[in-house]
This record gives structure tokens, sequence and C-alpha cells, in this order.
């Protein structure tokens, strides 16, 4: 096996190991924290994957922006974590057979839809970051633009829903 | 980079099977939304893994719109949370089944 391969297991065990955590910690700290753990493994993959600019916008934005957020929030409004299913046997039954369904029905796809042989490209002669710049600010600069109206809109949406009611 | 193709995608099908467990187990609203990023960080994965498998960087231009959707939603949910936090003193989703009061 070589290294590539063995580092990305690493990784991906990690990034298992930390969402089950995350969905299992009574602490919302400790939730966050174990979140923290699988962006950072995921952007490890993204690394191995040859996305390096994909690699710092999770890391800066998700680990780092949308985290710390989480956390500020956590300590705004902790309280005593609510018992940890509420709904009785019948909801916890048809949540395990729809999440059962649903991770099937995409197994079956991903695995008749799995792609054939890679293509072997020329190596690329720019950087990621560059030609990642490249193509957002040509082939998709409309997208580009309306997805920072939607930032824009999604600040004033969160200071008008955060002000204190007069 | 030879990282079977298939292996990815399982990864990425678990993760967010955990996301969507997340949502439909746990009673904290936060914790749902934090479940809720793990699922698009899973979808995320598969573009990128889709993206560097066909050597087109399309993959990754919509991964960058992925993120910024995920901090747009992040933003507005978390100042939801902080809005009911304030009018209702709970975190509960069972305990949220007003829309006004």
């Amino acid at each position: 096996m070589d290294a590539g391969l063995a580092i990305f297991y690493f990784f991906a065990a990690l990034a298992v190991v930390g969402g089950v955590m995350m969905i299992t910690r009574k602490n919302a700290v400790h939730a966050a924290v174990y979140l923290v753990l699988t962006f950072v493994s995921v952007a490890a993959i993204y690394i191995l994957l040859g996305a390096e600019f994909l690699f710092a916008v999770q890391v800066l934005v998700y680990a780092g922006g949308i985290m710390v957020l989480f956390l500020f929030v956590i300590m705004l409004v902790n309280l005593e974590e609510p018992r940890r299913f509420s709904g009785g046997r019948l909801r916890l039954m048809t949540s395990a057979v729809v999440t059962f369904l649903l991770f099937g029905m995409l197994a079956r796809l991903f695995a008749r839809s799995l792609p054939g042989q890679a293509i072997v490209a020329a190596p690329a002669t720019e950087g990621n970051l560059q030609l990642v710049g490249t193509l957002l600010f040509t082939d998709y600069l409309l997208p580009f633009e309306v997805v920072s109206l939607l930032l824009l809109v999604a600040m004033i949406g969160a200071i008008v829903l955060g002000r204190p009611r007069a | 980079m030879d990282i079977p193709q298939h292996h990815l995608l399982i990864l990425s099908l678990v993760l967010l099977t955990i996301g969507v467990v997340g949502v439909l187990v746990r009673r904290n609203v936060i914790i749902i939304l934090m479940s809720i990023e793990l699922i698009l960080n899973a979808a995320n994965l598969n573009f990128v893994a889709f993206s560097s498998h066909w050597h087109n960087l399309t993959g990754q231009i919509w991964g960058v719109f992925n993120i910024t959707i995920a901090a747009a939603e992040v933003a507005v949910g978390l100042a939801i949370v902080i809005a009911l936090f304030r009018n209702r003193e709970t975190v509960n989703v069972d305990e949220m089944n007003l829309m006004k009061w």
C-alpha cells in the first residue's frame, strides 16, 4: 500500500470517528470540537485529491469561521441538554428505517454509477489556486456574483434576526 | 494520487448518513445544525472526488459555492436560534412548535 492511500484511510477513519462522536456527545461544546476534527480530516483528504484551494477555504471558513460561530452561540445559549431522544420507540424505529433506506439507495446508486478508468490528464503547468481563480472569474462569474449577493443577504438577515426586540 | 474512487464515495456516504442520523435523533437545535454542516461537507467531498477523478475543476468551483452557502445558512440558522432562545429559553426542537407567540 502506498503512502498516499495509507494517509487517506487514516484521515477517513478520523473523519468518521469525529462524526460519530459529534452526534453522540451530550455536551454541545465537545460535539463542536469533534466536528472540527471531522472538518480538518476532510480538508486533509482535499489535499490528497489535489484541491489545495478548497483545503485552504475549508480550514479557514469551516474549521475557523463556522465553528467559532457555533461555539459562540453554544456559550450564549448553553442550557442543560434536553433529553437525548424524546420521541419514543416509534419515532426511533422510523428514523432508523428512513436512514437505512437512504443509505441503501445511495449505496446502490453509487455502486452502479462507478466511473471507469480515470482520465490521465497532462500535468498542469499552473497551480490549483490559479486555475480555480481563472475559472471563477470567467466561466462562473455570474454564480460567483450571485453567491456574494446571497452572503450579503444572509449577513443582513442574521443581523436583523439577532437584534434585540425594541 | 490513486485513491480508489469508490472508497471516496463510501466515505462521503458514511459521513452523510452520520449527519442524517444526527438530524433525526438529536433534539438540541445546535447539534442538528452541526449535523447539517456534516451533510454539506459529505456532498462537497463527492464534488472534489469527481473533480479529481475527471481532472475537471468544475467540481471544485461548486465546492467553493457549497462552502459559501453553508456559511450563509449557518449565520441565519444561528441567528434564528438566538432569537428563539431569547423568546422561549430553550434549544430543544420538540419545544419549538409555534411560529408566533
